[in-house]
């Protein structure tokens, strides 16, 4: 009883035939390969998984991929630009010393994402708010709130 | 996890009839922040989830003798509504401070509601609000008042084939504040120890000492200031999250209050009485005892958050203090 979904990955169409119980993640990461999208909790909590879906931030460990179908989904992948150039905010990371282990940037980054596309100019508690759903377990949040502030003025 | 089916009506209608025909075997599923975390937890395991997601018409909010908020609305979605935040600001206060953007953008008010946690962050302002669910199914349509919906923890009135499709909120009194406070331990994404949400309808807006609301004054100061003023409390709602097995009304708190001349004295009995009538348990976030001295508290001040929305609207629409 495997399904059909379309939906928009990073600018490309995709189609996928999925068995109608996986959630978005296991999609991306298991159907489709791509290892971006980390699992932390899987119950929601840690927002490692965390992608875009029509711009919004949302955990895709518990989002049933049947629910993308005709929508489009922004992964760390989809960040680079043509020329193979890092966002800004990922470069914001890099610059301020807001990565250690690395396994909550995808999300950290891309809830930047979805916070400085909706408010280019946030205020350190819409930054801190935005990242509410983000645990970093090396603890490195002073750093990726810089980093947040610094991107808010590049782009 | 366990595997299911996954369908996607397209209408009402279609909807009700697949309810229908899996009965038992199928759950609704509206954002699935909570029944994809009990499915991997293995609180259930449904053969088939209906989707909500694809129905039109239950994601809107309307505006007009009353407020009518979709089942389908996300939490975010309410945290940005502005009529939301100035008239029924309990409910703003709820949705700021439920889960994180990830889980707002996503988790409804109708599935906050029919998962029927005593933890529930909207169904305490929504009580002190008198809200009203309407409830449809291929049999009858029907609707009741939110306190007759709450039957248990995790239990609702909604019977098997029913869908909850509209969430209704009378228009408040003039002169009418409510406010809603999560007790927790972290910022957030914690659930709360306790929840209080308040309504207060005042006879006038207008107070000739409103300054002092302004100052880091105790409570009983700033009360005792506004009682030469005669502030007559013309209706009251009180609503309790986690201090019974349902999220609750106060009523006997409330019945102290109602018609009543706003003192300090006053006040304090009305939140000693809420705590009496409060039925807190034991539980990994905090003792029974607690809760109902926190009751005792934090009803007193979430009034006086009431309140101050009422005499000052337009500079307290976003309070960060509680006193």
């Amino acid at each position: 009883m495997k399904k059909n979904i379309s939906f928009i990955l990073n600018g490309e169409l995709t189609e996928v035939e999925i068995e109608p119980h996986l959630t978005l993640l296991q999609v991306l990461r298991d159907k489709l390969e791509m290892m971006g999208t980390k699992e932390g909790c899987g119950m929601g909590e840690c927002g490692a998984c965390t992608v875009l879906i029509n711009g919004k931030a949302i955990n895709s460990c518990i989002l049933p991929a049947m629910e993308v179908d005709g929508k489009s989904v922004t992964t760390i992948e989809g960040l680079i630009d043509i020329h193979g150039n890092l966002h800004p905010i990922q470069k914001a990371f890099i610059e301020y010393g807001a990565i250690q282990c690395g396994f909550c940037t995808p999300g950290m980054v891309l809830s930047a994402k979805a916070l400085l596309d909706e408010k280019p100019n946030p205020s350190e508690e819409e930054i801190r708010d935005s990242i509410a759903g983000n645990l970093c377990r090396c603890t490195g949040y002073l750093q990726i709130i810089q980093a947040i502030k610094a991107a808010s003025g590049l782009l | 996890m366990k595997k299911f089916d996954y369908l996607k009506p397209k209408t009402l209608e279609e909807t009700l009839t697949l309810l229908n025909k899996y009965g038992e075997k199928a759950k609704l599923i509206a954002g699935g922040t909570d029944v994809i975390v009990m499915i991997k937890q293995k609180k259930m395991s449904p053969e088939v989830l209906i989707s909500l997601q694809d129905v039109p018409g239950l994601d809107r909010i309307e505006f007009n003798e009353s407020l009518k908020i979709g089942p389908m609305v996300t939490h975010r979605t309410i945290e940005k509504s502005k009529i939301i935040r100035r008239q029924f600001s309990a409910l703003s206060d709820a949705v700021d401070v439920l889960g994180s953007v990830q889980i707002r953008n996503v988790a409804t008010i109708g599935g906050n509601i029919c998962t029927a946690a005593p933890s529930a962050d909207t169904a305490s302002p929504l009580l002190a609000l008198e809200a009203h669910v309407r409830l449809k199914s291929l049999r009858e349509e029907r609707t009741l008042p939110l306190d007759q919906f709450f039957t248990g923890p995790g239990e609702t009135a909604l019977e098997r084939d029913e869908i909850l499709t509209e969430i209704l909120i009378p228009k408040p009194l003039p002169h009418t504040g409510s406010a809603y406070w999560k007790h927790q331990r972290r910022q957030a994404l914690d659930l709360p120890i306790l929840g209080v949400a308040v309504l207060l309808s005042l006879d006038k807006s207008t107070v000739t000492c409103s300054d002092i609301l302004c100052t880091a004054s105790p409570i009983s100061t700033i009360l005792h200031s506004l009682e030469g003023d005669e502030v007559v409390c013309k209706e009251v709602r009180i609503a309790l999250g986690v201090a019974a097995p349902t999220p609750m009304r106060a009523t006997k708190a409330e019945n102290l209050l109602r018609g009543k001349k706003i003192s300090d004295e006053l006040l304090e009995e009305v939140a000693e009485m809420a705590a009496k009538e409060s039925q807190p348990r034991d539980t990994i976030r905090g003792e029974a005892w607690y809760r109902r001295d926190m009751i005792r508290v934090l009803v007193k001040r979430v009034a006086m958050r009431c309140i101050e929305r009422v005499l000052r609207p337009e500079e307290m629409i976003f309070p960060t203090r509680l006193w």
